[in-house]
C-alpha cells in the first residue's frame, strides 16, 4: 500500500472505520450548490466524492466541483468515468486534480450514454475502469505517463474503484472482478448500495478468503429509501440493484408520510449489521439529494464524530 | 354456386399467395390497375404452411409504397378466405370493386391515357 | 457481412425528383444476402420509382441492374453504358460499393439508396446482429470466440460492468451482455483464471480511430524484377 497524502487512507490506515458520502453536481454553472451540500455533509464524513456525470446526464464537472471542495477544506474524491474522455483527457485531468492537492479518486466504466439527456453522443470507452487504475498506478508508482512520458512530478492518489456485488453473472465473478481490479491498482472499493446483506455477506467471504481484505479497503454502499416508490424504482429500474422483497414490505407496512423515517431507520440498522461483517472497512453514503440526512445516518450508526488524523 | 360478381375483375391464378411477391403487385399497378387484391386461405389453414402470411407482409409493403408516392394505401388489400367460401368470394369483389369505384381510377392509368392521348 | 436496410422511400424520391434518367445500381454481394440490394430490391426500386413518376404525371426513364459486386472495378466496368445514359444512379450497394462506384464513374451524380450498418451475421431471415467492430487486432483467442468490442456497449476489455443484469445488457433487455456471454463460454473451456489477470489498454490505431485505413499485401503483389534480370 503506497502512502500518499490522502486523509481518507490516513482514516483506514489508523484503523477506524472510514465514511465518504458524495455530492452532485448541478445542472447549471452555479457552484453555490456545491457550497451548501458540502457544508450539510462535512462534519460527518471523511471524504467527499464527487459524481461523474452520472447516468450520463450533464452536471457540473467532477474536477471543477473538487477543485471547489478542495479549497473549501474538504477532502475530494474525483470520480472519472471512461465513458466520456480518452486516455489523453484522462491522464491530463489527473494531473490537474492532483495540482491542487486532489488526493483521491473512484474509477469507473460510466453508464451508456443512452440513459442520460445526449444519448446521441459518441462515446469514448478508449479505457475501461479497470485500465484507468492501471493508468493511475503506473503514473504515481513509476511517473510515466501511458504513452511512456516520464513526469516531473507525480500525482499522489490513493486509488479508488467501485464494484458491484449484485450485478451478473453471479457473486464468483463479481469477486473475481474484484481481484482484477486489485492486482491492476486498486486501494479501496465503494460498493454499489446494499439492500441485500445475505448476498453481500457471501461476496465478502469471498473477498476474505481469497485474501483480499488485507489488500483492499471495502467501503459498503448504503443508500436509504425516501419512499415506497423510490424502493420500487431501485428495485425494478435500476440495473445491478437487488432490493430483497421484505424491505418493499417493511416500506408499505408504514403510512406514506412515515416511509422516510421508516427508511432512515432500516439504512442505520444496515450499517449496524455491516460494521460487524468481517473486510468492511467503512461506509459510502449515497443519499441522493437527500444530503441532510447524512449527519443522522452518520450518528445513528454511532460513526460521530470522525477521527482526526 | 353460380354467383355473381363484378366483370372488372381480372383474376391470375397461383397455387398459393405466397408466390405472390411485391414486384408482382407493383407491376400490376404500372401496368394501369386500378386496384390489386390478394385472396389467400384462411390463416393457419395455408396449404404451404405460411405462404398466405408472407402475402398479407408483403401487401403491407405495397400499401406503404403506394402511400408514400401518393396512390394510395386503399388499391391493394389482402383477404383471407376458403376454397368454399363462395359467397364471401362474391361478397369481397363486389366489397373491392365498390372501394375501388369510390377512390376512382388510378393516377398511373389516368396519366397512362393522357400520354396516349 | 456488411448489413444494410433500404433507405425510406419518400428519401430516395427527395434525391432524385428532379432527374429524368435514372439508374438503380444494385449489388449481388452483401446486400442481396441481407436483402437490402439485390436484384430483387432493385426491381423493387426501380418499380415504386416509376409509378411515383407516373403518379406525377412526369416523364422519366428508369433502369435497374446489378453486378456482382460494386467494391471491384472489374465489375463496375461493366456498368459503363448504362451508366453513360443516366443522369442520375441510385446505388443500392453498401456504402463501399455506392462510393466505389462514385469514385470510378466521377462525373456521375450516385446517390445511396440503402443505410449500411454493421458487419453481422444471419441470425435468421430478416435478423441480423453486428458482431464484429474491425478493430483490426483481433482478441477472440482470449475471449472464447466472443468479441468485447462489438459485443459490449462499453467495448470494455476488463468486463462485466456493474450493470450486467441477468445476462443482458443495461442498456436494453434485448441486447445480451458481452461479458456474460464471454463468461459463460471461458466457464465451458475452463478458462475462467482469464478473468484475474488486468488486460492492458487497447491499441486503437489500428482501428477507425486511426484514421482511414489501408492495407496493402506485399505478398501479393507482383514482384519487382531483381537487378539485372532480362526484360
Amino acid at each position: 500500500m503506497s502512502k500518499t497524502p490522502s486523509k481518507l487512507e490516513k482514516i483506514i490506515e489508523a484503523g477506524h472505520l472510514a465514511v465518504t458520502s458524495e455530492v452532485g453536481p448541478p445542472r447549471s454553472c452555479d457552484g453555490h450548490e456545491i457550497d451548501h451540500k458540502a457544508a450539510l455533509i462535512k462534519d460527518y464524513v471523511d471524504a467527499v466524492n464527487v459524481t461523474d456525470n452520472q447516468t450520463s446526464v450533464v452536471r457540473l464537472c467532477s474536477l471543477a466541483a473538487c477543485i471547489k471542495l478542495k479549497l473549501l477544506g474538504l477532502e475530494p474524491v474525483l470520480q472519472m468515468t471512461t465513458r466520456d474522455r480518452n486516455r489523453i483527457a484522462m491522464q491530463s485531468d489527473i494531473l490537474g486534480a492532483a495540482s491542487f492537492g486532489i488526493n483521491n479518486m473512484l474509477c469507473l466504466t460510466g453508464d451508456h450514454q443512452s440513459f442520460g439527456d445526449h444519448p446521441n453522443a459518441a462515446n469514448v470507452f478508449d479505457l475501461d475502469s479497470t485500465q484507468l487504475i492501471q493508468t493511475i498506478k503506473m503514473m504515481r508508482d513509476e511517473g510515466k505517463l501511458l504513452g511512456g512520458y516520464e513526469m516531473a512530478k507525480r500525482p499522489e492518489m490513493f486509488i479508488g474503484a467501485a464494484e458491484n456485488p449484485f450485478a451478473g453473472p453471479n457473486v464468483a465473478l463479481r469477486a473475481a472482478r474484484l481481484a482484477k481490479k486489485v492486482a491492476a491498482g486498486a486501494e479501496f472499493i465503494q460498493t454499489q448500495c446494499i439492500y441485500n446483506i445475505p448476498k453481500f455477506k457471501e461476496w465478502m467471504q469471498m473477498i476474505v478468503d481469497r485474501g483480499l481484505d488485507s489488500k483492499v479497503s471495502i467501503l459498503a454502499g448504503v443508500t436509504p429509501f425516501k419512499s415506497l416508490g423510490m424502493a420500487r424504482y431501485m428495485k425494478n429500474k435500476v440495473p445491478g440493484m437487488d432490493v430483497p422483497d421484505s424491505q418493499i414490505d417493511r416500506l408499505k407496512g408504514v403510512p406514506k408520510e412515515k416511509q422516510a423515517e421508516e427508511g432512515i431507520k432500516m439504512c442505520i440498522e444496515m450499517m449496524q449489521e455491516l460494521k460487524e461483517v468481517k473486510g468492511v472497512k467503512g461506509f459510502h453514503i449515497m443519499a441522493i439529494e437527500w444530503e441532510e440526512k447524512v449527519s443522522e445516518l452518520v450518528k445513528g450508526a454511532g460513526l460521530y464524530p470522525r477521527p482526526q488524523v | 354456386m353460380r354467383l355473381q360478381y363484378p366483370t372488372n375483375i381480372h383474376i391470375i391464378k397461383v397455387p398459393c399467395t405466397g408466390r405472390v411477391d411485391l414486384i408482382h403487385l407493383l407491376l400490376a399497378f404500372e401496368q394501369g390497375a386500378d386496384g390489386v387484391f390478394v385472396a389467400g386461405c384462411l390463416e393457419g389453414d395455408c396449404h404451404y404452411m405460411h405462404g398466405n402470411l408472407y402475402a398479407r407482409k408483403r401487401v403491407g409493403r405495397a400499401k406503404e409504397i403506394l402511400d408514400t408516392i401518393g396512390v394510395g394505401r386503399d388499391r391493394v388489400e389482402m383477404y383471407n378466405l376458403s376454397a368454399g367460401q363462395g359467397s364471401r368470394w362474391a361478397e369481397i369483389a363486389r366489397e373491392f370493386t365498390e372501394r375501388i369505384r369510390g377512390l376512382g381510377p388510378s393516377p398511373i392509368r389516368v396519366a397512362h391515357e393522357k400520354k396516349a392521348a | 457481412m456488411i448489413k444494410a436496410t433500404p433507405k425510406p422511400l419518400d428519401e430516395v424520391i427527395s434525391y432524385i425528383k428532379d432527374y429524368n434518367k435514372i439508374l438503380v445500381a444494385g449489388c449481388d454481394g452483401c446486400v442481396t444476402v441481407c436483402e437490402a440490394g439485390g436484384m430483387k430490391e432493385a426491381k423493387v426500386l426501380a418499380a415504386s420509382l416509376r409509378l411515383y413518376f407516373q403518379a406525377q404525371g412526369k416523364e422519366a426513364e428508369i433502369k435497374e441492374t446489378t453486378v456482382t459486386r460494386q467494391c471491384d472495378k472489374e465489375y463496375l466496368d461493366e456498368l459503363k453504358d448504362l451508366m453513360e445514359s443516366a443522369d442520375a444512379v441510385i446505388s443500392i450497394a453498401c456504402g463501399v460499393g455506392i462510393q466505389y462506384l462514385t469514385e470510378n464513374y466521377s462525373k456521375k451524380i450516385v446517390f445511396p439508396g440503402v443505410d449500411t450498418h454493421f458487419m453481422g451475421a444471419n441470425i435468421d431471415r430478416g435478423i441480423f446482429e453486428e458482431r464484429c467492430a474491425g478493430c483490426g487486432q483481433c482478441v477472440l483467442a482470449s475471449t472464447g470466440g466472443i468479441c468485447p468490442i462489438a459485443r459490449c456497449s462499453k467495448r470494455m476489455l476488463n468486463g462485466p460492468c456493474g450493470g450486467s443484469d441477468n445476462g443482458k445488457c443495461e442498456i436494453s433487455k434485448e441486447v445480451p451482455c458481452g461479458w456474460q456471454l464471454i463468461y459463460d463460454r471461458l466457464e465451458a473451456l475452463g478458462q475462467l483464471d482469464r478473468f484475474e489477470t488486468p488486460v492492458d489498454p487497447k491499441n486503437w490505431a489500428t482501428s477507425r480511430d486511426g484514421g482511414p485505413r489501408r492495407i496493402v499485401r506485399e505478398d501479393l503483389r507482383k514482384a519487382e524484377p531483381a537487378h539485372g534480370g532480362a526484360h
